[in-house]
């Protein structure tokens, strides 16, 4: 990056009109996006678009083929390219050929893809978007920072003195008259124009037909007032039959703007007649650009299924306070990451990719089911293998894989750190470390290890059961009071807890960095070590470790070729658990007594994106704390990121500030006297935040609060 | 059927009338003309596309009388000029308050996005339930323009404020016709 990237970054941060209308569209977004859900099985659409996309994307070719002997038996031309080049020059010769000057076009996220209006323009021919949002872009000279709403970053104001600049006439920043500006001026264009592009949401390859969603209409003008109309299309717009656009058509405006249908859908087959009677000319450009490739691809084949709704995009944190052009390319958000690493190159993704911080609200909306986070790690991993890692990200990993160098190293720090430590938290560091201290303070790392301090607590003779804690390294080497919580409540419904000494790291941070070689020595070791414990289950109060151990140790070692290990992994993850669903299970069948007591206040309840989106574990928690005789009363935005992502908070402070922030104050406007988590990483953001910031809230794990109550 | 399509339409901003025959649906028409101040003029012109809803209901010279400036004859440059067009629709779709026609002709398209007014005739009977039965029973092939609306033309693309009319009709009235031939 980083120069750039860090610039982009500071220029977007520092307009705070940016944040505060990316972070009031976000909360506008969700509540329309469920009313127009309401009374609709959204996992049963998900499953008929994943059906009808995938199985598109396993015959692009076939359908292409399909699609162009339906769509030349209609009456049209079609196009096919793998070349963005090539779709570029097909068009500007039709224009030469017949001497055409002047183009209107509709949104295409395609046209944008294969930068066909500079080709065009350098060629002598006038092109004018027709959207209201892409014609404000194209008067900025700017790119669209969002797929549905390309000028949702510029105000009124640099509306009013766009268009005051093109019509010569000074215009007051309001926005109906400002519309009907563009009404008046693009009317004109329409009316005088030789040629017509559009884009298609979709290609039907049983019958050739185009569907064109907009809410303004100008795809209906573009497609009839010009006597030939071009369409580029991207060749994952292809279906199989006409009956698969229809869920698309539900999926698309609801998950794109919380409509139920866009105001227009025009369906188009072949070229019907012209307006003014004549004869009308219809060309398609099916441009492949490295789809077909990635439909072969077994991890980004799913990529293929999206719809270009960019509900991920409005759901996403980062994107809420950077924006379009620093999150994205072409494409914004984390698919535009991916999207960008397949249709340019996967270098270009590089910085877009590494502003994701894996939170996973993208893969909750997402209506084709593409798990983005998953694809960005992937990213991450062939960056690596492709470039090498950083230098100094290779030495930590290094020292992160080898056991005993990172418990040696992790208890020298305990020393070191001793003259900045008060009171078990860190408030500032010495120079180069200052930014780790800057949003919030650091927990200290514990004088003793858990363990070093799990030795001393006794197990119970002849327990029915006998499970293995996996602790994690914040618990194990910050936070070993909670280690201690959890041993104690397990004991308390009658089960022996092990602590498997040779277990270490869960590798996430090396995954999550792409460095999968050393996240695959950390799972080598930890499955052996908990397969030697000979327990009935494993329990982890971390969930980003738990994760890691029910999902990704095996996905990690599949992907660097150890298979037989991948296997014991798997046989592994099945008695994986995570605290706060295995102790609500206990406490629901009777194994478990609480002895509910009066809280002091109400505690608020955070939802950790790994529990909540990656496990599904949210009612859980808020059951176990009910039983521990807590009132709980409910944050807004209770499951939205704080902002920690593991080192992202290290690499990102100007990122991860904001959004921790948003997170404190949803804790205090909750008035709840503490806020709970089960993530000890959520709980090093947001009770550090706490603790910089003054606030009397306290922040505790839910074991702790569980073996208050035993 | 007709009132979830009436309620679903109207919260996309659609006016939606009833009428018990043809000859009323013509009536309301007329009046519609007659209060959007419809003349002879260049921009306050209308354009209507005779469709078989209303075929043999339509008195031709009589309405041009009443409305100077109303044209059966739907052309390019008459339909720029018009503040009303008025069209036909085959289908309508309850549950996303979604009128619907075979476009293919562009006397139908011009008359029904150019001017700022969109009055669609429909048949109270030919509404359906949803989307997916309606994509069962229409055939691009042979409707090879299909145009389904919602509403009239819309845009948030400045500060995610809510516009009306942005290319196309500024308000879309729907009538749908009870005691319609066919």
């Amino acid at each position: 990056m980083e120069k750039d990237l860090r610039s982009r970054l500071a220029a977007a941060l520092a307009d705070g009109r940016l944040a505060a209308s990316l972070s009031r569209f976000g909360e506008a977004y969700a509540a329309a996006r469920a009313r127009a859900y309401e009374g609709i099985d959204f996992e049963a659409l998900r499953d008929r678009l994943v059906e009808v996309k995938g199985r598109a994307a396993g015959r692009l070719d076939e359908l292409a083929s399909e699609f162009e002997a339906q769509a030349t038996r209609a009456g049209a031309t079609v196009f096919r390219t793998s070349d963005p080049g090539e779709a570029r020059d097909y068009v500007l010769r039709l224009c030469r050929d017949r001497g055409l000057r002047r183009v209107v076009k509709s949104k295409s996220m395609a046209t944008e893809e294969i930068h066909l209006n500079a080709h065009l323009e350098a060629g002598g021919i006038r092109v004018r978007e027709t959207d209201l949002g892409e014609w404000i872009v194209q008067l900025a000279r700017q790119r669209p920072s969002h797929m549905v709403m390309p000028a949702i970053h510029l105000t009124k104001e640099q509306v009013a003195e766009l268009f005051s600049k093109e019509v010569d006439e000074r215009l007051e920043a309001d926005i109906p008259r400002l519309v009907a500006v563009a009404r008046r001026e693009l009317r004109e264009e329409f009316l005088a124009a030789d040629l017509g592009i559009t884009g298609a949401n979709v290609a039907v390859a049983e019958t050739g037909t185009l569907v064109i969603l907009t809410n303004e209409g100008n795809a209906r003008l573009v497609t009839t007032l010009p006597r030939i109309h071009v369409a580029v299309v991207g060749v994952e717009k292809l279906v199989e039959r006409f009956a698969d656009v229809e869920p698309i058509l539900r999926a698309l405006p609801r998950s794109a703007t919380g409509q139920l249908l866009t105001s227009y859908v025009s369906m188009i087959t072949g070229p019907a007649p012209a307006a003014d009677g004549a004869p009308k000319e219809l060309h398609v450009v099916l441009v492949d650009n490295r789809r077909s490739e990635m439909a072969r691809d077994p991890r980004f084949a799913q990529a293929l299924r999206c719809i270009r709704c960019a509900s991920c995009v409005n759901v996403c944190p980062v994107y809420q306070l950077v924006g379009g052009h620093v999150f994205g390319g072409v494409y914004t958000g984390g698919i535009g990451a991916i999207l960008a690493a397949w249709f340019e190159a996967l270098e270009g993704s590089r910085d877009i990719q590494s502003l994701c911080i894996q939170c996973g609200a993208c893969t909750r909306v997402c209506p084709a089911r593409i798990d983005i986070p998953e694809l960005i790690v992937e990213l991450r991993g062939r960056l690596v293998r492709e470039e090498g890692q950083p230098l100094l990200a290779k030495a930590a990993f290094r020292v992160v894989s080898d056991r005993r160098a990172f418990h040696a190293l992790l208890r020298a720090a305990s020393k070191a750190q001793k003259p900045f430590a008060r009171g078990g938290m860190i408030r500032h560091l010495p120079l180069f470390l200052s930014g780790a201290t800057e949003l919030r303070s650091l927990p200290a790392i514990a004088d003793e290890p858990f363990r070093d301090r799990m030795r001393r607590i006794e197990q119970p003779r002849g327990a029915k059961e006998r499970v293995a804690f996996y602790v994690g390294c914040l618990i194990d080497f910050a936070y070993p009071a909670i280690g201690e919580a959890v041993v104690r409540v397990l004991n308390a419904a009658g089960m022996e807890v092990v602590f498997p000494e040779g277990q270490t790291c869960c590798g996430a941070p090396a995954r999550y960095a792409g460095a999968l070689e050393a996240a695959a020595r950390n799972a080598m070791d930890n499955v052996r070590a908990l397969e030697e414990a000979g327990a009935t289950r494993v329990v982890s109060a971390c969930p980003t470790c738990t994760v890691a151990l029910k999902r990704e140790l095996a996905a990690t070692l599949r992907s660097e070729g150890h298979l037989a290990w991948a296997e014991r992994a798997e046989k592994l993850a099945a008695k994986v658990h995570d605290f706060s669903s295995l102790v609500a299970r206990l406490v629901d069948e009777g194994r478990l007594a609480l002895r509910p007591g009066e809280g002091p206040g109400g505690v608020t309840y955070h939802d950790s994106c790994h529990l909540k989106r990656k496990l599904g574990a949210h009612e859980a928690p808020r059951r176990l704390l009910r039983a521990a005789g807590h009132a709980l009363v409910e944050m807004a935005e209770s499951d939205a990121c704080c902002g920690m992502g593991g080192s992202y908070s290290l690499r990102f402070p100007e990122i991860s500030a904001p959004i921790l922030a948003r997170k404190l104050e949803n804790v205090r406007r909750s008035g709840a006297a503490a806020v709970v988590m089960d993530c000890p990483g959520c709980l090093l953001q947001i009770g550090g935040g706490l603790d910089r910031s003054g606030d009397a809230i306290a922040a505790r794990h839910v074991a702790e609060l569980v073996a208050e109550r035993l | 059927m007709f009132d979830l399509f009436r309620a679903r339409a109207e919260a996309a901003g659609t006016e939606v009338h009833r009428v018990p025959t043809p000859a009323a649906a013509v009536d309301l028409a007329a009046g519609v003309l007659e209060r959007e101040r419809v003349e002879d003029a260049a921009g306050a012109r209308a354009v209507w596309r005779e469709g078989p809803i209303l075929k043999g209901f339509l008195d031709r010279e009589a309405l041009s009388r009443r409305v100077p400036g109303l044209s059966f004859e739907v052309t390019r440059e008459r339909a720029a000029e018009s503040r009303v067009g008025l069209s036909e629709m085959e289908w309508a779709v309850a549950a996303t308050g979604t009128v619907a026609q075979d476009a293919s002709e562009p006397a139908v398209r011009l008359a029904s996005m150019l001017p700022e007014t969109h009055v669609a005739f429909l048949r109270t009977a030919a509404i359906v339930s949803d989307l997916e039965f309606l994509l069962q029973r229409v055939d691009p092939r042979r409707a090879r323009y299909l145009a389904f609306i919602t509403g009239p033309s819309r845009t948030a693309d400045i500060e995610r404020v809510l516009t009306i009319g942005v290319h196309g009709p500024r308000r879309l009235v729907v009538v749908c016709v009870d005691g319609a031939p066919g």
